[in-house]
């Protein structure tokens, strides 16, 4: 029982991690349309600055801050110099760049700072808390990415449906034409749109790194988990992506604790084909089927 | 009762390839009137609308709004200027609710926007809906809200691409009336688009007429409608 109970309290932190990577995959996905392949990789380059800045200066939250820094102006960047010529392209265009973003980037990652993975420090202490004498396989720094994951989903939820400026990210992403006749700067929601996934994005690199490691491939498993998580809450849902990330979290900390880790991307993929071959829409989505 | 001419169209053309769906049309619209764009389907209705609101790149020509020229200037811009295009099928966002897609209407004003309640006032129907997803209106609703949503940039200029489109008749002349009104009460200079011949001419103060592109006839509503060999060869009625 102690088993279990340990092994669900690590899958809610770690499904945090992927809700997080899934929220930046729908951000994106929901307003311009792209599955955003690169974003394993942007998040790698970003958390690399953070160890950098870290090792530089000694200070652990001034690497955080800048990493989300780059990680926005990454996003911007990303969508102003590349992804606007393809986008209301066909679909497969945006892949390809995607595809080619994410080995330019590794290739990059690899020159800079070389393709030995190093360690990454935690925000806080990784030792679990002791109740009743017993440590439990929940520490400090799993409270922390939690509460990071939830507040973010929070403030994305509000921002999109309380504010002015989500308003009008929301239907240059329904209807961009219609938005443009209204007076909105469509071209500068996608670019907002962009940034902010990739905020999310540098933040689940910052919060995963200590248990995968630094290096210009660690994060490739993080990427698959995330995707996997937001086609199980149906791509357009970030509430769906926020549970998708949980679930397959819960079920892959299971599936590593009681028939060991080897198996963990093995089930992410039995799981992603499973869900795209039984209800490919996602488990939240209000739309029909979408054609892949 | 008409003021100042708020919209001039001077040889405007515009090819979409080798195509010229819009052929050298002028065409101006004064202050507090409503001009109606005839014709049959392929004359060049709408792609005239979308050309002049920028949607569509002109190959050739001017428009001119309050004495600016606009081509070439970016809808977003074009929006801020004081025109607004009411598209054909309506443009409601579906997957917005009444109220969000209202909301969005003159974003940029600031605190100049028209107030939710005058939109209410206007358009009755849409507050009992305001919290729906705008998908569930009815035909009429949604040109209701089209034209609401329009309304709330304060705009001067209103171009509109098939108003009655799909609705019944007795909706159909509601809204026709409606347009009457807003252009008078309103000062509005109303470019009004429709298949729907005799009900557009019904309301309007001048019509144009297309064909393949091109101004065939000119003249005030009433010279046209009486006009029988017009009404035959294009306007079937």
């Amino acid at each position: 029982m102690t088993r279990f109970i340990d092994l669900t309290l690590n899958g809610i932190s770690t499904g945090a991690v992927y809700a997080a990577v899934a929220l930046a995959l729908v951000i994106i996905w929901r307003a311009t349309r792209i599955v955003n392949f690169a974003q394993g990789g942007m998040l790698m380059i970003t958390t690399f600055i953070a160890s950098s800045v870290i090792a530089s200066s000694g200070h652990y939250w001034l690497g955080f801050a800048v990493a989300l820094v780059c990680g926005l102006a990454l996003g911007a960047l990303v969508e102003r110099l590349l992804m606007r010529r393809v986008e209301g392209a066909p679909p497969l265009n945006a892949v390809i760049v995607a595809l080619g973003l994410l080995i330019l980037l590794q290739a990059v990652a690899g020159m800079i700072w070389g393709n030995t993975p190093r360690s990454f420090p935690p925000a806080f202490s990784i030792l679990g808390y002791e109740i009743g004498g017993t440590r439990v396989l929940f520490s400090p720094n799993d409270t922390f990415t939690v509460l990071v994951v939830a507040g973010v989903a929070g403030a994305l939820a509000l921002l999109f449906q309380r504010t002015a400026i989500g308003l009008k990210m929301r239907a240059s992403a329904f209807q961009p034409e219609v938005a443009r006749m209204l007076g909105v700067r469509v071209g500068r929601m996608f670019t907002l749109g962009w940034a902010l996934a990739a905020l999310v994005g540098s933040l689940a690199g910052l919060l995963v790194a200590p248990s995968v490691f630094v290096g210009p491939n660690q994060f490739d498993p993080i990427l698959i988990f995330g995707f996997t998580a937001a086609v199980l809450g149906g791509l357009d849902s970030p509430v769906g992506a926020v549970v998708g990330g949980i679930i397959l979290g819960l079920a892959l900390s299971y599936v590593s604790g009681y028939e060991g880790s080897s198996l963990v991307t093995l089930a992410a993929l039995v799981i992603l084909l499973a869900v795209l071959m039984i209800r490919p829409g996602g488990l939240f989505t209000s739309t029909r089927e979408r054609r892949v | 009762m008409t003021g100042a001419t708020l919209l001039e169209i001077d040889e405007l053309t515009t090819d979409y390839g080798p195509v010229r769906a819009v052929d050298a049309v002028t065409l101006a619209v004064q202050q507090g009137s409503v001009t109606a764009v005839l014709g049959a389907n392929g004359a060049g209705k709408t792609t005239l609308l979308r050309t002049i609101s920028g949607l569509v790149r002109a190959s050739a020509g001017r428009v001119r709004l309050d004495g600016e020229d606009i081509v070439g200037v970016p809808v977003e811009d074009i929006v801020r200027r004081g025109l607004a295009h009411v598209p054909e099928g309506r443009g409601v966002i579906a997957e917005l609710s009444t109220e969000e897609n209202l909301r969005l209407g003159g974003l940029w004003r600031g605190a100049e926007v028209m107030q939710l309640d005058e939109v209410y006032e206007l358009f009755p129907p849409l507050r009992a809906r305001r919290r729906q997803l705008a998908a569930s209106l009815s035909g009429g609703e949604r040109q209701m809200l089209s034209i609401g949503r329009a309304l709330r940039a304060r705009p001067r200029v209103l171009l509109l691409d098939e108003p009655s489109l799909g609705l019944a008749p007795i909706v159909s002349t509601q809204i026709m009336q409606l347009i009457r009104s807003l252009a008078a009460e309103r000062d509005l200079a109303v470019l009004l688009v429709e298949q729907n011949a005799s009900s557009a001419l019904s309301i309007a103060d001048r019509g144009v007429v297309l064909n393949l592109g091109r101004v065939v006839a000119e003249d005030s509503a009433q010279a046209l409608a009486g006009d029988e060999s017009l009404r035959h060869a294009y306007l079937g009625f």
